[in-house]
């Protein structure tokens, strides 16, 4: 244990990361410390390594060098505990097109630690699905599919968010949504880690700023 | 702490419901099964003799290949609509996930082909007492193939071209249920004890249940990473 | 001890002293080659059964063995990869699949050769064929999976589960194979203490094995070196070794 764990215990922190991809180096030495209510957007160019290290954030990538630590633990050395503590949104959707909205949520629900004091109706209706919570989701948009994803984050207590590219296809309306969605989780004492080449209008709470180079 | 048994129960409602949703593709295989096996009469014609004596070779190979055909399934969709990447984030035991997944696989794929077999016993004139022997094989066998398929879905499961590397990968394992069962399902319709193959087929069983969670959900880490 | 180990897991580091041992590992399998093969062709006397045919034994069956012991060490160097995340025995693991292959490919065509003056056919479903066939089969696998994926770590990996899977694997499926076919002539010198087998014959055939050993090390060195240098070939180790 170091002097980080004892100071530090609701740190969400990377240690010298190093990224390997198809044998190229995407990033080496990467580190930061987010504490609670900080919120962190990575930039960069495409192919530098945004996803890659978001994926090591949740733990999904083995990082090739250095570690990812949660409340000063390695994260690999306590990965229930951790999961437990965090939510991804990702390229992928991770919906059910066969599924309605509800049905998915419920499944997300008694897959992670769900918080108790939102109804998958009230969390739905929050993230602008309301009257669409019964139909198929292959019949909504792309847009309003992303917002399914999203109010994962309104059902799941988790401490961490890892946002990849949330404004994928989201009008006006759903960024302002994902703007408060932050500023609140901020407010909560939430970390936040999100990639995006759009500006982040927060107010409310400081936007920290991570730039990967090509 | 989040409920393990409320997460697994949970997931094997979904997995059956999206496969009720499917019920198309869900038939897939089972037709393959009753055409596979109703071809070799055609080949080898019609001579009762023949056909008993290779009825239970090909029943079971044929099972064999209907489960190979099903088995993407298993993690396939889950893998392209990142469904997995989820199941993988969630705080639950994966190998437990992925067990739940396999029974629910099983349910869909394996248990149609016990219910459809003595049919297709009765087609290649297999004698009355080996119908017992056939069901048996079948139900300690189809979940041994499902779970040991689970394994080698999981590895191929990121690659484009993964079908055909599937089945070289998978069916090299296949062979001890193979041998146990078909042997199982001949020695019976001669009247021999068939003991020593229903007690091989069930260590196969449960090994493969206690290893091949184990084995897919590292996998699965593997190939979503 | 451990400080010998990382340094030898450092690829520049093998790199050098793989090259200084390659040589007196190459003089070793010829002259062991040499040694099997006047025993084992010239001084061994012929089988009062199967005359001269059975000779073919002093290659068929140290194949056999390798089939297997690759098997194991490719398996075993995978999960030091895996485990300790220690590349160069990512490098051996794949170095060994091929390798492996040939070795049970050797064993199959020497194995049928044999057959066919003592059963008459080039291919009998004997329990030893058939196990050495489906070996076969699990290496292809193994090599297919490996190149299937292109990054090397992932590739590694994935590969090293399969190994695993294929490690628990195989003696079920030999088992089954004998249960299967129980014509089999059994194993005649792992039985230790009184081997069934003549002197003058386990000592050629003893001699070859150890050839075979030697031999199998000397290519892995080989083609370990080749691959790391593929690997590394971006660092600046490399680029000096390729300069001179």
């Amino acid at each position: 244990m170091d002097s980080t764990t004892a100071n530090a215990p609701d740190r969400f922190e990377a240690l010298d990361l190093h990224c390997v991809r198809h044998d190229r180096t995407l990033f080496a030495g990467l580190s930061f410390s987010l504490a609670p209510g900080q919120i962190l957007q990575i930039e960069g160019p495409n192919g530098s390594g945004k996803t890659s290290l978001l994926r090591m954030l949740c733990g999904l990538l083995q990082p090739a060098q250095g570690e990812v630590r949660w409340r000063g633990l390695d994260i690999q050395a306590q990965r229930a505990e951790f999961l437990a503590d965090v939510a991804y949104v990702g390229h992928l959707q991770g919906i059910k097109e066969d599924l309605t909205p509800r049905e998915n949520l419920r499944m997300v629900q008694s897959l992670g630690r769900a918080r108790t004091s939102i109804s998958l109706d009230q969390a739905l209706a929050q993230v602008g699905l309301y009257g669409f919570e019964d139909l198929p989701s292959r019949t909504l948009s792309a847009g309003q599919r992303r917002r399914v994803a999203l109010a994962r984050l309104l059902v799941l207590d988790a401490r961490v968010w890892v946002l990849d590219e949330p404004f994928t296809a989201l009008d006006r309306a759903g960024k302002a949504l994902i703007e408060s969605l932050l500023e609140m989780h901020s407010r909560n004492d939430g970390i936040a880690v999100l990639t995006t080449h759009q500006p982040v209008g927060l107010t409310q709470c400081a936007l920290l700023s991570l730039q990967l180079a090509a | 702490m989040p409920n393990l048994a409320l997460a697994c129960t949970a997931l094997l409602r979904r997995d059956l419901t999206l496969a009720l949703r499917h019920r198309g593709e869900m038939a897939n295989p089972l037709l393959f099964f009753v055409l596979v096996v109703s071809l070799f009469p055609l080949g080898l014609g019609p001579e009762s003799h023949t056909l008993q004596t290779i009825a239970p070779g090909v029943i079971w190979v044929a099972a064999l290949l209907a489960a190979l055909l099903s088995l993407e399934g298993i993690f396939r969709s889950d893998f392209e609509d990142g469904s997995l990447e989820q199941l993988l984030l969630s705080p639950h035991p994966a190998a437990l996930l992925v067990l739940t997944k396999v029974i629910a696989h099983w349910l869909v794929s394996g248990l149609p082909l016990i219910l459809v077999a003595p049919l297709l016993g009765v087609l290649l004139h297999l004698p009355q007492a080996a119908m017992g022997a056939l069901l048996a094989t079948l139900t300690l066998g189809t979940p041994v193939l499902s779970l040991i398929g689970a394994i080698g879905v999981a590895l191929t499961v990121g690659l484009r071209r993964g079908g055909v590397l599937l089945s070289l990968l998978v069916l090299p394992l296949y062979v001890p249920v193979l041998i146990f069962a078909s042997s199982a399902v001949s020695d019976a319709g001669i009247g021999l004890a068939i003991t020593a193959q229903l007690y091989f087929l069930g260590a196969l069983l449960a090994l493969a249940l206690t290893l091949a969670p184990l084995a897919a959900a590292a996998a699965l880490r593997i190939s979503v990473s | 001890m451990w400080t010998f180990f990382h340094k030898l897991a450092s690829p520049k580091y093998f790199y050098d002293i793989s090259g200084r041992l390659l040589p007196w590992f190459g003089a070793a399998t010829l002259l062991l080659m040499l040694a099997g093969l006047y025993q084992g062709l010239l001084v061994a006397p012929a089988d009062y059964q199967q005359g001269e045919s059975y000779r073919i034994m002093f290659i068929h069956v140290p194949a056999a063995w390798m089939s297997m012991f690759v098997y194991m060490v490719m398996a075993g160097a995978g999960i030091i990869g895996l485990v300790w995340k220690i590349k160069l025995a990512d490098v051996v693991a794949a170095s060994c699949a091929p390798l492996g292959a040939s070795f049970t490919f050797l064993a199959l065509v020497t194995g049928s050769l044999w057959g066919k003056p003592m059963w008459g056919a080039w291919w009998v479903w004997d329990a030893r064929l058939t196990s050495e066939l489906i070996l076969l089969f699990l290496y292809l696998g193994y090599i297919a999976l490996q190149s299937a994926i292109d990054d090397t770590r992932t590739a590694a990996r994935a590969s090293t589960v399969l190994a695993l899977v294929g490690v628990v694997n195989i003696p079920i499926i030999h088992y089954s194979v004998v249960w299967w076919n129980t014509l089999h002539q059994g194993a005649t010198v792992t039985k230790m203490g009184a081997p069934s087998i003549a002197t003058s014959m386990l000592i050629p055939l003893l001699l070859m094995a150890l050839a075979f050993k030697v031999y199998f090390f000397t290519v892995v060195l080989l083609r370990a070196r080749n691959e790391v240098l593929k690997r590394e070939s971006g660092s600046g180790w490399v680029k000096d070794v390729l300069m001179h």
